[in-house]
């Protein structure tokens, strides 16, 4: 195996429950729950594709960027919404990134005179 | 502008090229079933007519606009365009049986020398459905359109016309520069003469259709979206909005070559296939007239050149049987698999 990422994977996706034991329930469960998830509710089905959007850039999933950018191109998302989604995402990254510097300072100001 | 696939003698410009390619891989190999193993599966194969009830005839496929997505590579250089005598034989069938709908397709229909009379003479002899699908900017394009808007509004014309988005960016981007703000005038020009306002009577539709390789949104919240943003921003009322899926034929088979997206495509199809859609697909009660005459199980059939079957007692206008085209097989391939993804696919938008 050359690749650690391949493209075409995604579509093995739905194939996740091969490897056990008896038929697949555990990825059964899994498959409902995910479908349940995205259904329209308190939120639309565009405002989850948005939200599934930027979580797969913070979780850095190439398969879901792939997922959700075509999931949220099909509830009618537009450019604009896509791209402020991924810098809410990026934003949420970077300012958990930087908000661990009051550890550094506090910890720095401890060992100082 | 770019220019048709006949005109740049490309290789997608002769059906057998296309047919071909939907034949192949991913469907050759087995990877994906074919779209008659899938009906089969379902107990749809084969494929057979409700009714004839409407009339699609494409009067040319000259068009002012080159459309990326086109399926009929309609454009300005194209030539075939519908005779006289042709329409004639089209409305001596219509009076026989129980066709209520003339859709009239193109190109842009408007461009065909002999469409007011076709129009004229579809209403003189009842019947009830006019649909004509206009691209819009044609009713902009030049001073001899200007008053088609109350030409459809004297014959009660049905005005279905595509519009991909409410804003310009994605609709240029599809339909060529300048599309989107030439159509928005036209809509304010239909809406003046009373199109898709409130008790006239007078039906405004727009098409929407990805602009590339995904499904269509939901319809309703889309139809929605666009109601509040083309009010809003222009003022603009229109009735319904159908969501259609781009079926991979012609330009937009060639777009999804180029784009290497063809498989990835073929595959969202295929997974997005709805045993319910089936029932409701527009080749079961409609049929599609070419520009010469020959008759099809619909508008993409006719650009992939496959005639309707000849035990339905012959292929040409001149060879009409409602009885025996009643009970043809309707011709699938690959392609096919647009109509029945999601929530179904149709010239009025989804069928479940």
């Amino acid at each position: 195996m050359s690749d650690y990422y391949d493209s075409k994977d995604l579509k093995k996706f739905g194939k996740i429950g091969e490897f056990e034991s008896d038929g697949s329930p555990l990825a059964d469960k899994f498959f409902d729950w995910y479908e349940t998830v995205f259904q329209a509710g308190a939120l639309t089905p565009r405002e989850k594709g948005l939200i599934a959007l930027a979580v797969s850039h913070a979780v850095q999933c190439p398969y879901c960027i792939d997922a959700y950018t075509v999931g949220c191109l099909e509830k009618g998302a537009d450019e604009a919404q896509m791209m402020e989604a991924v810098h809410v995402a990026a934003a949420i990254k970077g300012g958990a990134a930087l908000v661990h510097g009051v550890q550094m300072m506090n910890k720095t100001k401890k060992l100082s005179m | 502008m770019i220019r048709s696939l006949k005109k740049r003698a490309h290789e997608l410009a002769e059906t057998t090229s296309q047919i071909k390619i939907l034949n192949g891989e991913p469907f050759s190999t087995g990877e994906l079933p074919t779209f008659r193993e899938k009906i089969e599966s379902v107990g749809h194969f084969p494929l057979k007519p409700t009714a004839i009830e409407i009339f699609q005839v494409n009067v040319g496929y000259m068009c002012n606009q080159v459309c990326k997505h086109c399926h009929v590579d309609a454009g300005p250089d194209r030539k075939e365009i519908m005779t006289r005598q042709t329409m004639q034989q089209c409305l001596d069938v219509i009076r026989q049986g129980d066709v209520h709908t003339l859709d009239l397709t193109g190109g842009a229909p408007e461009m065909n020398p002999d469409f007011r009379w076709f129009v004229a003479q579809a209403k003189a002899a009842g019947v009830e459905e006019i649909i004509v699908r206009s691209n819009l900017t044609i009713l902009r394009a030049n001073k001899k359109y200007y008053d088609m808007p109350p030409f459809f509004a004297e014959h009660g014309v049905h005005v279905v016309s595509s519009l991909p988005y409410y804003k310009a960016g994605k609709t240029d981007s599809q339909r060529g520069d300048g599309v989107f703000d030439a159509s928005v005038k036209a809509l304010q020009e239909l809406n003046a003469t009373g199109y898709g306002k409130p008790g006239t009577g007078l039906e405004l539709d727009l098409v929407y259709n990805p602009t590339g390789a995904f499904l269509p949104p939901d319809q309703t919240s889309l139809e929605n979206e666009f109601k509040t943003n083309l009010e809003r921003d222009f003022g603009i009322a229109f009735n319904r909005l159908f969501t259609i899926t781009n079926i991979p034929v012609s330009r937009f088979l060639e777009y999804l070559i180029a784009s290497d997206n063809y498989e990835d495509y073929m595959h969202k199809l295929v997974n997005a296939f709805n045993p319910a859609a089936v029932k409701g697909v527009m080749c079961r009660n409609t049929i599609s007239i070419g520009w010469d005459g020959y008759m099809y199980d619909c508008d993409f059939n006719q650009m992939l050149d496959m005639k309707v079957d000849r035990k339905a007692g012959g292929q040409h206008i001149s060879e009409f049987n409602f009885d025996l085209l009643n009970q043809r097989d309707i011709l699938v391939s690959q392609h096919c698999f647009g109509c029945t993804a999601g929530a179904g696919s149709s010239c009025q938008g989804t069928v479940v």
